[in-house]
């Protein structure tokens, strides 16, 4: 307990620390509200003072809520005997990132901007969330502009990704209205093993993403593959059929609503039930 | 409606649907189970169709395992073939959600069960990625991970000849193949304490140091492998039969393996160095020095030749990293103690276990030490949220691993691109024109194992 509040206030300093704010270091008053405030001295502090706030609208994005953790231990079918049972923290993604995003990620942005103009989107309207994070560039792109942007990373000389080496689905069912998502990877291998991902997403209710194969036809079968695991209908895919599970098998096993399956397996008297129904701490 | 009800219930579970039952209504069906051959075919040969559809596996035993490849034939020649994936889908991706992260390295060494260093490996670099450890990795787990990776390397591509040639009747080759995996084999049990499915690369380093002797097999196991390959070169290379069965066969060029998302040795056979360990190199593989094997005839030939040379790399590399090794110890896993796994691993009288030295602490002197070891084993370590996408060149191309965290002690998502699966896509615009015999050939040159495929 005792650690939990002292990384709690550390915490708190560093970011104020980071804002930059204009008082001196030693701050007293801060002090006093982390030590008696205790567990959550960040959210009553940035109301107290002028520096800690958010930053001003425009320069910097919020993480993006992709869901909720609830209690210490994520032990969801049974009483939380910690005492943190009644917390609720939410899963933060990392946020959209601002100009310049580094390394060559923003030759690819650029490349990108002057690739789409004069088609039908441009790239504030095709790309909604430009996301630079451990290193790696996501694209999220409206699902109705993938193919156009898909052509345009293919066939601009100053992009030229050749390869799309794949595409795989995420479920996030507490993002309401973008539970599925589609996440391609694309290589350059004329631009020295540039690596960019594109992340586009679609509600559960209109599982429908254009499909890509007319561009990369190596996606044939990642697509079929993604639509027999999550359900993700890829229009214009030349035979979009179940590939690694019975042509009738019902329902699409990766997504999070699906069970895992399994039996209790009895060994030396007791009983261990299936993974996904053990007491888990997750 | 009674009618189609009754139609439904005993039809072929394997059928697809009534439209497919509809449309082969007339055809005639054929079902070769091993009985009298000589019956079938004169059975087939009265109805002088020249045009028929044969199924060739799951079951096959020159198909790499449970693929099952669709061919239609007009005569002797393929006129369209269709690949049928899915008999060995265990679900390992799933599974993976279930378990903590240093519990994944478990399952996914599972996938392609003749590159099971290079799915530990993968996956391990996306976790450390995830975490922003990649550059804490201590040198000595990367090492070893490129010493067990480029062996690895070298029993997967003896295994492609090996069973290759098996198809095409050259059992000797088999035989060579294998006795010279069996020695590489034996390396990787002396390391990690299993033939196959090692588990041995984990999140933050490897599971253990090498062992006493480890090195010195090594360094006496590769002038024996170079001597096997020598012969196993004598045996091919220049031999007109096996030159016959394969040049020319199978041809896929660059633009088709573009379009195809093809990597690895096929890709190399158009000519194009394309290699992850140069273009992008991972565990340090920029201080070694080996170079990209390329030959420009884009077939089966090409191909077999490709994986021989790259063996001789292999062992270029391994024995740049056992030098590194025998010169420089030092720890094999990350040092942030709220991520290594905390029991080091010693041989006791019943077998490998928990050392005495580490026992003694957590039972005897330091109740933190368990507590840290309970809470690392029982429930793991968190991650934070975000995904990575890792890769690396494993035997047959490029093994990508989309790793997704949602800041739980468990995988969110692990999603595996393996280069069988993809690869697989070319068996239709490698076969369709040629004959049946090459369809074989063609398919050994891709060197598909569906564990990874199908994962």
């Amino acid at each position: 307990m005792s650690d939990e509040k002292s990384d709690a206030k550390s915490d708190a300093e560093s970011d104020e620390k980071k804002a930059g704010s204009t008082q001196g270091p030693d701050q007293p008053a801060a002090r006093i509200a982390s030590s008696t405030i205790g567990d959550q001295p960040g959210e009553l502090l940035e109301e107290e003072t002028d520096e800690r706030l958010p930053a001003a609208p425009g320069t910097a994005f919020d993480p993006v809520v992709v869901g909720e953790r609830r209690g210490m231990f994520g032990a969801a079918d049974i009483g939380d005997t910690s005492g943190y049972g009644g917390l609720v923290s939410p899963v933060l993604f990392p946020a959209a990132s601002q100009r310049p995003y580094g390394s060559y990620f923003d030759d690819i942005a650029d490349n990108l901007e002057r690739g789409l103009v004069g088609g039908a989107a441009s790239f504030g309207e095709a790309v909604e969330r430009v996301v630079v994070d451990r290193g790696e560039l996501t694209l999220f792109v409206r699902r109705e502009h993938l193919p156009a942007v898909a052509r345009v990373l293919r066939d601009d000389p100053a992009l030229r990704f050749e390869m799309c080496t794949g595409v795989s689905g995420v479920h996030y069912p507490a993002e309401t209205g973008r539970e599925l998502h589609a996440v391609y990877h694309f290589l350059s291998i004329t631009h020295g093993g540039r690596r960019v991902r594109v992340e586009v997403t679609c509600p559960d209710g209109d599982a429908h993403i254009p499909s890509i194969v007319s561009i990369y036809p190596a996606n044939d079968w990642h697509e079929r593959e993604t639509w027999d695991m999550f359900g993700i209908e890829f229009d214009g895919h030349p035979a979009l059929t179940r590939i690694l599970m019975p042509d009738d098998w019902p329902g699409h096993p990766q997504r999070k609503d699906y069970p895992l399956g399994g039996i209790p397996v009895e060994y030396k008297g007791a009983t261990i039930p299936p993974p996904d129904q053990r007491r888990s701490y997750n | 409606m009674s009618t189609t009800e009754h139609h439904m219930s005993d039809r072929d579970i394997y059928a697809t649907s009534g439209a497919d039952a509809a449309e082969s209504e007339g055809a005639h069906v054929f079902n070769a189970a091993g009985g009298d051959w000589d019956q079938l075919v004169d059975e087939a040969a009265a109805l002088h169709e020249e045009r028929i559809v044969v199924n060739m596996g799951p079951q096959h035993p020159s198909t790499h395992g449970v693929l099952r490849l669709i061919l239609e034939l007009d005569g002797e020649t393929v006129t369209e073939t269709r690949a049928g994936i899915g008999y060995l889908h265990t679900g390992i991706e799933k599974n993976m959600e279930f378990r903590n992260w240093t519990q994944g390295t478990t399952f996914c060494t599972r996938m392609d069960y003749l590159t099971p260093l290079f799915n530990e490996t993968v996956y391990c670099l996306g976790v450390e990625r995830l975490l922003g450890i990649t550059d804490e990795i201590p040198q000595r787990a990367s090492t070893i991970r490129v010493l067990m990776m480029e062996l690895n390397r070298i029993s997967s591509h003896l295994v492609a000849l090996a069973t290759g040639g098996m198809e095409m009747g050259a059992t000797t080759v088999m035989t060579v193949g294998f006795r010279e995996r069996e020695r590489i084999l034996a390396i990787l049990e002396m390391v990690t304490g299993l033939r196959m499915n090692h588990a041995y690369v984990r999140p933050g380093g490897v599971a253990q140091d090498l062992p006493p002797g480890a090195i010195d097999k090594v360094r006496d196991t590769i002038p024996l492998v170079r001597r096997g390959l020598g012969e196993l070169e004598l045996l091919l290379n220049e031999n007109p039969v096996l030159k016959g069965r394969t040049v020319g066969v199978g041809h896929l060029d660059l633009t088709g393996c573009m379009a195809l998302g093809i990597t690895g040795p096929v890709l190399r056979s158009t000519g194009l160095p394309h290699d992850l360990r140069k273009l992008t190199p991972y565990c340090g593989y920029e201080t070694y020095d080996f170079e990209v094997i390329t030959r420009t005839e884009a077939d089966a030939y090409a191909r077999l030749r490709i994986r021989i040379d790259e063996m001789y790399e292999s062992l270029k590399i391994a024995e740049q990293a056992i030098d590194r090794l025998q010169a420089v110890p030092g720890p094999v896993m990350v040092a942030d103690k709220k991520i290594a796994w905390p029991a080091q691993l010693a041989i006791g009288s019943d077998g490998m276990g928990n050392s005495l030295d580490h026992i003694r602490e957590i039972m005897g002197t330091s109740m933190e030490s368990l507590i840290h070891h309970f809470k690392l084993v029982t429930e793991g370590f968190r991650v934070p949220p975000g995904q990575v996408y890792a890769a690396v060149e494993s035997p047959k191309g490029e093994l990508g691993c989309h790793v997704v965290s949602e800041g739980g002690t468990r995988p969110y998502r692990a999603h595996f691109r393996d280069p069988s699966f993809n690869n697989l896509q070319a068996t239709a615009a490698m076969c369709e024109g040629g004959q049946v015999a090459d369809v074989i050939v063609a398919v050994a040159s891709l060197d598909p194992v569906m564990g990874g495929v199908d994962r």
